[in-house]
């Protein structure tokens, strides 16, 4: 199956064996997209049925009547649309924070020189070897402690604050030449001024690529909300999901609604910035 | 920078550092060491904490939930693994045949990849429906009377492996796909003057050429899949009677359920000591498989 690897081998190979080879690939790409795809249509195609025809056998793929029902019922039901406004809210505000803090940081570190620089960056890099889940029990605790729990500050602020995105940043930063910036502060132009005037415009592919990482991370995010958040009104798609579930158990088209409305907005955010994802899974292999 | 005075430059460096600094100190570097702390301690939130020196570690020697929990990482992970790597693998070299289309099929293939893990586990759960799900309808179409799946002991994780692994297959297989790319065609068209078979290119060329990609994807997968958690907590809680029960939820279960601070501190240690021992060996196995040119 690995007959020809390359472009100009397969203008040797007699055509019909070609062909044979093109349709044997398109075939396993076909499949295995198909494999991909249609569950998430299942999720479409269930959260469009009425009630009575959800728990069918043999599965009716294509709902008739198509329906908005679900999702009307389930906006009554149900906070959903603050919900979405949480989880857009925490997710924005997360990513601006992260990419603030993370860039200055990353500035000091890549661009200017000072006494302990090296140890406390090696500290930043040990942090990224605790798994969150150490952390967790005690940031409830603090939480807790500064009466955080259930507001937006709690959602928010722990996530705000990344090792990793300080790392990423700093390996971009190290890269950009200096000539540029030398120039500026010989002209008098403050650390500040060339931060932001000739740094951050030169480093947008790294900020892009940590900025949909943080979204995703945020927007997608489980385990702290679920910590930290009990009112329905606080909380986040993924928890209110969560919460959803629980409640209407076998009501599979309203399920299936909030998840459709969960993942579409991702959805949205990958097909624009495609290229940034890529970049940052080959990079670094995060995934949010 | 040369004729700035001293004074002022540190003042600069605050400022930058500043904000990263306390955040981190505040949410990441506190937290640890409270976690570390909070090891040796026994605290339920309504009493004051108390010393109890290496009390958590007996308790988890003792604790037969703790054992089949990670008996069930361990699980997950040998299940997961292979499969993820070797589908991602076989996908990749496909896709990367130069052939039209590229794009637009790995664009489909990293979708389950952005979508949220709750989302993905609800819609799992309903496709595993042993009544009305999708996968017991087209078993039944070839004559297989499907498990319960999600409700039957035994076919509980393998749901959540094919579950994970079908979550992750972009994931890893964008990883693949550059590491392939990065591979020269020289090799390629030297082997095939040679007259080297499709398999034995693959064999001896590809597979060698790929395996610090092949290593880098599998330190990062099995980091990952270490801290299973929201699939699990989602499609079973743990269930059905605990065979699904794995590490990370049994974190969460000591924290949240029944308030033991201490010993949902003492858990995740551990989990971090096993994600360390694990990464360490797999450096150190490094040196039999991987090449660096």
């Amino acid at each position: 199956m690995i007959e020809t690897v390359t472009g100009t081998k397969v203008q040797s190979v007699p055509g019909f064996f070609h062909l044979a080879r093109l349709g044997f690939l398109y075939t396993i790409l076909a499949v295995s997209a198909l494999f991909m795809i249609v569950p998430f249509l299942w999720m479409l195609s269930t959260s469009l049925k009425a009630d009575q025809y959800v728990l069918t056998m043999p599965p009716q793929f294509f709902p008739r009547p198509l329906t908005l029902r679900s999702y009307i019922r389930l906006a009554e039901l149900f906070p959903i649309g603050r919900m979405f406004f949480n989880s857009l809210f925490v997710a924005i505000l997360t990513t601006l924070g992260q990419l603030l803090s993370s860039s200055m940081a990353a500035y000091a570190f890549a661009r200017m020189r000072f006494k302990g620089s090296g140890v406390l960056f090696l500290l930043y890099l040990a942090t990224l070897m605790i798994p969150s889940q150490v952390t967790i029990t005690p940031l409830f605790i603090l939480m807790r402690h500064l009466g955080w729990i259930n507001t937006y500050q709690g959602l928010i602020l722990p996530g705000v604050f990344s090792a990793f995105g300080t790392f990423l940043l700093r390996q971009f930063f190290l890269t950009i030449p200096r000539e540029l910036e030398e120039a500026a502060l010989i002209d008098g132009a403050s650390h500040w001024t060339v931060y932001w005037r000739i740094i951050l415009p030169l480093g947008k592919p790294a900020l892009a690529t940590l900025g949909v990482f943080s979204f995703m991370g945020s927007w997608n995010a489980f385990l702290w909300p679920l910590f930290v958040v009990r009112d329905l009104e606080l909380m986040t798609l993924p928890v209110g999901l969560a919460t959803l579930h629980g409640r209407w158990l076998t009501q599979w088209n309203l399920v299936m609604a909030g998840t459709v409305i969960t993942v579409l907005p991702m959805l949205a955010v990958y097909l624009l910035a495609q290229q940034y994802f890529v970049r940052g899974v080959v990079l670094s292999g995060i995934k949010g | 920078m040369a004729g700035e005075k001293g004074l002022r430059k540190y003042t600069w460096v605050c400022f930058f550092l500043l904000p990263s600094l306390s955040g981190l100190a505040l949410f990441t570097l506190i937290p640890i060491l409270a976690s570390l702390g909070l090891t040796f301690h026994e605290w339920d939130l309504l009493t004051p904490p108390r010393f109890v020196g290496l009390g958590n570690f007996q308790r988890l020697i003792h604790d037969r939930n703790f054992w089949s929990a990670l008996a069930h990482t361990l699980y997950f992970i040998v299940g997961y693994i292979p499969l993820v790597m070797v589908i991602a693998l076989g996908v990749a070299v496909v896709l990367n045949q130069r052939i039209r289309g590229v794009i637009l099929f790995r664009t489909a293939l990293f979708i389950p990849v952005v979508s949220a893990w709750v989302a993905v586990a609800l819609l799992w759960k309903w496709i595993f429906n042993p009544k009305f799900g999708i996968v017991n309808y087209l078993l039944g179409l070839i004559g297989i009377q499907g498990p319960a799946w999600l409700f039957d002991p035994q076919w509980a994780m393998p749901a959540i492996i094919i579950t994970s692994v079908w979550k992750d297959i972009g994931f890893v297989m964008v990883m693949f796909l550059a590491g392939l790319q990065g591979i020269p065609i020289e090799y390629y068209e030297a082997a095939a003057i040679d007259g080297a078979s499709g398999w034995r290119r693959f064999r001896h060329i590809t597979l060698p050429l790929l395996s610090p990609t092949t290593f880098f994807a599998l330190i990062i997968s099995l980091i990952n899949s270490f801290q299973v958690f929201d699939q699990v907590w989602i499609m079973t809680g743990g269930g059905p009677a605990g065979a699904t029960s794995v590490l990370v939820e049994q974190i969460v279960k000591n924290a949240f359920s029944y308030s033991r601070m201490g010993y949902a501190a003492t858990l995740s240690w551990v989990l971090f000591l096993l994600v360390f021992i694990a990464t360490a060996f797999q450096m150190h196995l490094q040196k039999q498989w991987v090449t660096y040119d």
